[in-house]
């Protein structure tokens, strides 16, 4: 089935974005509503076409509009098209309702900055770019939208860029994705060599007749691709600097939308990681990694938004590791983003809303008790809490607890390893997310002096308030009758029932689950509730906690693999440049100047000294024949 | 009459000439030795001319005075161009090429 509709998805915010961008200050006084409006009306856009999809049979459901001839050299044949499936209307609505939400927010967020156009303008960009990126029909169209919410997410981090250190944090977020970025292109590239297409799919078509080394070259180039975008393992050291952004940034695109799309990339290209199960281990082992690395990090942080990241890191982890089981997982990774998508955003709205309210301080242990002061900040931010480490019915639960049970049922001693993680890792969140919950909301006042801690008006606390509606809702909607699954089914292939013998009956896994989630809670309230918390982190702790503090030692590690080394190497290359390659051509120059100084000496303005040198010379020629000719 | 004596007179010829162009001011003396050296190379070509029994070198004589002629209107030009502008006819006196 085509659509000309889904051009308009991408269109109306990037038309938005250009004229709030060309308009300069005149749009100041209505640049926030069109940008909203704009957005929202993306969403009506998406919302329109999913009922459309809706309406047909199951196997017409993907839409397609092609656009124009982008490539045409040769066989080489690239069209910019658009491909709206199951897969990408899942993201479209994600990513044009949350963001539709966090404009509304962000209205009243940023109202008293004087660059909120150019907020606008620039999270309109990302929209655009962001559904550039999951509407793509081919790897190619999808690295524009890559390339595309790489550059928003910089100019958003980097919004406030009057602070050098923000600015720094923006680069590096760049640069590190460029990591990422190197390995798409590559994987692209390969994709081209070996089967001379780019396309969704045309490679789905060729993949069985290529061969499993080059599929697990391209998996691996993608997976490194996934990691940058997505902030995992071991490209994931720029996500905590991220949070230098505005908050509704940081729900957006670093929570609920641009990170998840490593995932999306990961699951897009399922038929390129059935078929190569040693980049599928590799992607599992990533994510395993991953959730637990977040989920340590997370239990340090003192900064709320710092905090929030860690566990947005673990949380994609969790993702990556389920898009890594295969056809039985990307079902319930896509599930788990989208109701993360939920209470992610959600709480860091949330946690803009208590910045808001005391200056912008970010520092948790300056906070405490502001159940009183922001009633439904706190209720909106518990529905979010409650729904990511897993309560049930709340949407975590159902999400999270697929993915510990697919990964325990992965077969052998792989399966035991990754749930053991992921149930550890649920721990750990447990743990975090309620100490980010003590911290802020229950217990004694550590407030500065000139704090006045009050709600946020309703511009801010109504999209908190639907979000956290769906992180009650959204799980359980997703897995009655399996909904989620069997809509996505067409894209990831079907769901194999009874291939793995599992290990535990769901509902022990589940018990199991909820008992290490009470443990972790537990051991937060012993340690904040029952004992005082100070306002400045205290100094006497133990190495461990000193480590992870400085998040695991990665920009350590970063500095000292890469960095460092690179460092030296340039500096190698600098050396060599200018000695043996400048010295070279210098080396020519001074050779030509040093014998003209020397020639110069016989020009001496004498008749008589050149008529001698004519004498002697020609003697020496005449001597010269003279001699070869005895 | 042995026809090398030609040939020595005219080496003979040629150097007095060379040494005269070397060490001699006066661009008048220099411009003589210059003649003499032309004559010398004339005499050996005549000299040749004849050990050979052709007249190729006879000719080349010729060609060489013609040459000869128009130098001495050129180079007499100049030496009375010079000698007015600086009232002096020595060729050390004209040495402003080196700058």
């Amino acid at each position: 089935m085509t659509s000309s509709l889904i051009v308009y998805l991408i269109a109306i915010p990037l038309f938005s974005s250009a004229i709030l961008l060309l308009a300069g200050r005149k749009a100041n006084k209505w640049g926030h509503l069109l940008g909203t409006l704009a957005s929202a009306s993306s969403f009506g856009v998406g919302a329109y076409l999913f009922t459309q999809m809706l309406a047909q049979p199951v196997e017409e459901r993907a839409m397609t509009q092609k656009l124009f001839t982008w490539i045409n050299v040769g066989s080489f044949n690239v069209d910019a098209s658009l491909l709206l499936d199951q897969l990408s209307i899942c993201f479209v609505l994600l990513i044009t309702g949350v963001g539709t939400l966090i404009h509304i927010y962000s209205i009243s967020y940023m109202s008293h900055d004087l660059d909120r156009r150019r907020f606008f303008a620039y999270l309109n960009l990302f929209i655009a770019a962001m559904l550039l990126l999951v509407l793509g029909d081919s790897y190619l169209n999808l690295y524009v939208g890559w390339e595309g919410v790489g550059l928003a997410s910089y100019l958003l981090i980097g919004f406030w860029n009057q602070k050098p250190t923000y600015a720094t944090a923006a680069k590096k977020a760049f640069v590190m994705n460029r990591v990422g970025d190197l390995g798409l292109s590559l994987a692209i590239m390969i994709a081209f060599a070996s089967m001379g297409t780019v396309s969704f799919a045309g490679i789905e078509e060729a993949a069985p007749k290529t061969s499993t080394t080059t599929l697990t070259a391209i998996g691996i180039m993608l997976l490194i691709a996934a990691a940058g975008k997505s902030a995992q393992f071991p490209l994931q050291a720029w996500l905590g600097d991220a949070m230098a952004g505005p908050t509704p940034v940081s729900a957006l695109i670093h929570a609920a939308t641009m990170v998840t799309a490593g995932v999306y990339l990961i699951t897009r290209s399922n038929f390129i990681f059935d078929a190569a199960p040693t980049a599928q281990l590799l992607v599992v082992i990533v994510g395993a990694i991953t959730l637990l690395f977040g989920a340590v990090i997370g239990t340090a942080k003192d900064d709320i938004k710092k905090a929030l990241a860690a566990s947005t890191m673990s949380q994609i982890g969790y993702m990556t590791l389920a898009a890594g089981l295969g056809p039985v997982g990307y079902a319930f990774a896509i599930m788990h983003l989208l109701t993360h998508g939920f209470f992610k955003a959600g709480m860091f709205l949330g946690a803009g809303s208590v910045m808001h309210g005391m200056n912008d301080e970010v520092n948790m242990r300056k906070y405490g008790a502001l159940r009183k002061f922001m009633p439904i900040t706190f209720i909106t931010f518990g529905l979010g809490y409650l729904a990511i480490i897993g309560v049930p019915p709340f949407a975590g639960f159902y999400s999270k607890d697929m993915i510990i049970e697919t990964a325990l049922n992965a077969g052998g001693i792989k399966g035991i390893l990754l749930g053991s993680a992921a149930l550890f890792g649920a721990g750990l969140t447990a743990f975090y997310m309620t100490r980010v919950m003590i911290l802020t909301f229950t217990g004694t006042k550590r407030w500065d002096d000139d704090a006045h801690p009050h709600e946020s008006p309703i511009l801010m606390w109504l999209p908190m308030a639907i979000l956290a509606i769906g992180s009650v809702v959204s799980g359980f909607l997703f897995t009655r009758g399996d909904a989620l699954v069997h809509w996505l089914e067409p894209v990831v292939a079907a769901h194999e029932h009874g291939e793995h013998s599992e290990l535990l009956p769901p509902i022990v896994v589940s018990g199991i689950a909820l008992t290490i989630v009470l443990i972790g809670i537990s051991i937060a309230v012993m340690m904040y509730v029952r004992r005082p918390v100070e306002n400045v982190a205290p100094e006497n702790v133990s190495a461990l906690t000193k480590i992870v503090r400085q998040d695991l030692l990665q920009d350590a590690a970063n500095e000292a693999i890469f960095m460092r080394p690179g460092q030296a190497l340039t500096k190698t290359l600098i050396a060599v440049d200018e000695k043996v390659i400048d010295g070279a051509v210098h080396g020519v120059g001074a050779m030509a100047i040093g014998s003209g100084a020397g020639l110069r000496k016989t020009q001496t303005g004498y008749v008589r000294s050149y008529s001698a040198l004519i004498l002697v010379g020609a003697a020496a020629i005449v001597l010269g024949i003279w001699v070869i000719t005895q | 009459m042995n026809s090398a004596n030609y040939l020595y007179l005219s080496a003979l010829l040629f150097t007095i000439g060379a040494v005269g162009v070397v060490i001699r001011r006066n661009a008048i003396v220099v411009f003589m030795c210059i003649e003499l050296m032309l004559n010398a190379a004339n005499l050996s070509f005549v000299t040749f001319s004849r050990m050979n029994g052709n007249l190729e070198g006879q000719v080349v004589a010729f060609f060489t005075m013609v040459v000869a002629a128009c130098e001495v209107v050129v180079g007499l030009a100049i030496i009375v161009t010079i000698y007015r502008s600086r009232r002096s006819a020595s060729v050390d006196d004209a040495n402003l090429l080196k700058r």
